[in-house]
């Protein structure tokens, strides 16, 4: 269902808390905004039961943060549409978006934000039992393991926040980590060591998970000793880092090795009026205040990019519109 | 315009069992953020599909029964329902192509 070319000042692709903060800088500095999502506004925060670590929100759910960001930003005039950005191109000094519905954009500068997801343990069994108790949402699928035995895997912030949360359900948590410490913030450490159900497993890695129609256990081998054992667990849920979401961008942008975009203080990469918020930067510090943080710094630099490179605001967005 | 509504363990059967048309059932919590975020979705769906498909949302959370009837395990889930058996199943949050596709299969006479 290809259309004629909608053209906007900005757009925003990702409609997470780097996003809808953008979002709302680029509204309020009165240019024509769009934020383009592939799925629903709220990116990695709307997994989040509990944000405590959002200034001025003692504790608020990260959902409720997220839409709240999409109306704030909706109120001042940013637009939404949802589809998958496959394709960015340069074409006379603006930048053409592709869908893979085949909807095409114009926008005079882009802030690329589109987050982060999850990584998967890569093991066998963790793709076919996906659903049937292999999870990556405490918040979706806990309530589903009550009083029974689970699994948590990593050692930072979201795997000790998550199964801190499936505590509330579950009548034991083993909480295995590949490494002797954890990472996650030493409040959260905190927590989880004061939480008698949990179970720490340490310095092992899951090699398989078990079960027929639903998962029974995980293979499990410890890396200093090399023992191999196996974990009756109804539920793995895995929390193990996350990768950025950059593919559709690949030999477009210069990038590190994880696929996480180079820019400068500015949000800015070196395709002038093509900037890059949030988790999918390089040296990002993968929280929502930053993110936020960063989508604000990009939409004010993109918001004087227009002006320097089409004209004094308002800009004319007709057609054919002269450019300097 | 029909917009989605819930249904439980007692009507169940009536409403998604025993219904005429296929029947896509949206399993959600309202604690479960991506189901939060697939409503709007779903709705939009609704309103394309009027008249091909009937739209309703079960919240697992008062409806165990159903729930553990059909295996679920993660939400959201969503279930396609044809003259009483489950015909297709979407788990977590899928952008609206990726639903669409689904659904599309999924009502294909000879599917």
């Amino acid at each position: 269902m290809t259309e004629a070319r909608k053209e906007y000042e900005i757009i925003i692709v990702g409609g997470g808390p780097a996003g809808l903060a953008a979002g709302l800088y680029a509204a309020r500095a009165r240019r024509t905004t769009l934020l383009i999502e592939r799925k629903g506004a709220g990116g990695q925060i709307a997994l989040t039961a509990a944000v405590e670590n959002y200034p001025g929100f003692d504790n608020i759910n990260g959902f409720d943060l997220a839409q709240a960001m999409h109306q704030q930003a909706e109120k001042y005039g940013m637009e939404t549409a949802y589809g998958d950005v496959s394709a960015i191109a340069q074409e006379d000094g603006r930048h053409v978006l592709r869908t893979t519905d085949g909807d095409e954009y114009v926008a005079k500068a882009v802030i690329l934000s589109s987050g982060a997801d999850y990584v998967r343990l890569d093991v066998p069994g963790e793709e076919r039992l996906t659903g049937y108790g292999v999870s990556y949402c405490a918040t979706c699928d806990a309530a589903f393991f009550k009083d029974q035995v689970v699994a948590v895997v990593g050692g930072g912030d979201a795997a000790m926040d998550e199964g801190l949360f499936v505590a509330r359900y579950a009548s034991k948590l083993y909480m295995i980590h590949r490494r002797d410490q954890l990472r996650a913030s030493a409040i959260l450490q905190e927590r989880a060591f004061a939480q008698p159900k949990m179970e720490f497993v340490w310095n092992t890695v899951v090699e398989e998970v078990l079960g027929g129609d639903a998962v029974t256990g995980v293979r499990v081998r410890n890396v200093v000793t090399g023992e191999v054992s196996t974990l009756d667990v109804g539920a793995v849920f895995v929390f193990i880092g996350l990768t950025p979401n950059t593919a559709y961008l690949r030999g477009t942008l210069r990038m590190d090795e994880g696929g996480h975009i180079y820019v400068n203080e500015w949000m800015e990469t070196e395709v002038p009026g093509l900037f890059a918020a949030g988790d999918i930067r390089v040296n990002s510090a993968r929280q929502v205040v930053s993110a936020a943080g960063d989508g604000a710094t990009a939409a004010i630099r993109a918001d004087h990019y227009i002006t320097d490179h089409f004209g004094k605001h308002p800009a004319t967005v007709s057609a054919g519109a002269e450019r300097l | 315009m029909a917009k989605p509504y819930e249904v439980t363990d007692a009507n169940f059967e009536n409403e998604v069992l025993k219904a005429a048309t296929p029947v896509l059932v949206d399993f959600w919590a309202p604690w479960c953020g991506p189901c939060r975020m697939v409503a709007p979705v779903v709705e939009e769906l609704s309103t394309e599909y009027d008249g091909k498909v009937k739209f309703v949302k079960l919240n697992t959370d008062d409806n165990i029964q159903t729930a553990t009837k059909y295996g679920i395990r993660s939400i959201p889930t969503l279930l396609v329902f044809k003259s009483g058996e489950p015909v297709g199943q979407i788990i977590g949050f899928r952008p609206k192509s990726d639903l669409k596709k689904r659904l599309d299969t999924v009502l294909q006479p000879s599917s």
